[in-house]
């Protein structure tokens, strides 16, 4: 029995990817990371900054995300996203800008505690990359 | 009759004319397929949060303590309407529709004597609205600096009218913008976003769904989300809109310009002919009196 599911990513400027030979995926999900196999109940969830990883037959594939939705139904994984890089892709360049702008965010006066931790967590992740 | 010369001045100055209108609509063109394609690409993403909002709302396990973006202030005094319009003109009747629906939404709202507020994204829809509204519109975005419509801009307009409903300063938003549906035709749409309409349920399926974390939580944070996704789709919907009007506006003025140049062309021909007989009869009756 194949263990293939398919996954979607999609950004609102486009389709960003579609797989359908995915044996594994683990999503950065707000209340810790979560791995997704197939046949995995329902589910929705939203991510935090983090890493996507995704095992396919064809390799694996890593993107950043700041933020999403995640939805998981009759195996299909929806990704709606904002802001995905792939990290094969993302230059150092890009990686600093990214890190200034949450620092920044991160360190401006008025900031709530969410949106503080959000910021925080993206500095965290995208330092681990560099 | 105008003379020859002024015949030659305006058949020269209607060529011209025609020359931009054709410019213009290669240019219509070129656009409209760019944004034609990202108007499709857009689509599968507020097609999905919509679907996620609707599964999200139908699992909701409290709904009298729903969010109050998806069940509304309880009230329906203040209606808020945001008016999407191009910034150009020279796009047919691209923002007069709009316009002529928004307009006749407000005489609506006016009549049931609810009370009225205006924002208005692009400029020719402030232009148009000031004169008869000008004391309703709180506030007025444009767009000219970026040349696509992107998610950034779309945003921006989501925060405010969501920093303005949670001042309580409005009780229903509308947006009302163009939806692309071919070159000639674009279809002007009010579309409520809060309260969310959840009426339409094609997809809606009786899937349970877990949720992490709690529904409310995910709620929360989904709504602001899908109201800065649909106005993007607005914006993306219209930017198509505008290049399609403003291709077969083009299309229209460069073929009347055609007809008018063969019209006076013809003119410039028999007031010359005409020039020339007079003269012969003068040289010819002239001889014969000799």
């Amino acid at each position: 029995m194949s263990e293939e599911f398919k996954i979607e990513i999609v950004n609102p400027e486009k389709s960003f990817l579609s797989k359908d030979d995915v044996t594994e995926v683990i999503v950065p999900a707000f209340e810790g990371e979560m791995g997704i196999l197939k046949d995995h109940i329902s589910i929705i969830s939203f991510l935090k900054p983090g890493i996507i990883t995704i095992f396919s037959k064809s390799g694996e594939d890593k993107f950043y995300v700041e933020d999403g939705i995640v939805e998981f139904k009759s195996n299909n994984l929806s990704v709606l996203t904002s802001s995905i890089f792939n990290l094969k892709e993302i230059e150092k360049s890009k990686l600093q800008d990214l890190i200034k702008i949450a620092e920044e965010e991160s360190n401006k006066p008025e900031i709530s505690d969410q949106s503080k931790y959000l910021a925080d967590q993206k500095i965290e992740v995208l330092k681990t990359l560099n | 009759m105008a003379s020859l010369d002024d015949l030659k001045k305006r058949i020269t100055s209607v060529k011209s004319t025609q020359k931009i209108t054709k410019a213009m609509k290669m240019v219509a063109a070129a656009k409209l397929k760019r944004a034609q394609e990202s108007a499709e690409k857009g689509r599968p993403y507020s097609q999905k949060m919509n679907n996620v909002i609707l599964n999200l709302s139908n699992g909701i396990s409290d709904k009298d303590n729903a969010p109050k973006l998806l069940s509304g202030s309880g009230k329906e005094q203040i209606h808020l309407c945001v008016v999407m319009t191009s910034d150009r003109g020279l796009c047919g009747g691209f923002n007069a529709n709009i316009i002529k629906k928004a307009k006749s939404h407000f005489a609506k709202l006016v009549r049931v004597g609810k009370e009225l507020k205006i924002i208005t994204v692009g400029s020719k829809g402030n232009d148009q609205l000031k004169r008869a509204f000008g004391d309703k519109i709180i506030e007025n975005i444009s767009f000219k600096n970026s040349k696509n419509a992107n998610y950034f801009d779309a945003d921006k307009v989501g925060k405010i009218i969501i920093e303005k409903f949670e001042k309580e300063e409005f009780d229903i938003c509308t947006i009302f913008y163009n939806q692309f549906k071919n070159v000639i035709t674009q279809i002007p749409q009010a579309q409520q976003i809060i309260p969310l309409n959840t009426v339409d349920d094609e997809n809606k399926s009786d899937e349970i769904y877990e949720f992490e974390p709690d529904e409310d939580e995910i709620l929360n944070n989904l709504l602001p989300k899908n109201i800065s996704t649909q106005i993007f789709k607005a914006m993306l919907e219209n930017s198509a809109s505008e290049q399609g009007a403003r291709m077969s506006a083009m299309d229209n003025a460069t073929r009347n310009a055609g007809e008018m140049v063969d019209k006076l062309t013809i003119e410039y021909n028999r007031s010359r002919q005409a020039a020339i007989t007079k003269e012969l009869i003068e040289i010819i009756s002239g001889a014969e009196s000799l």
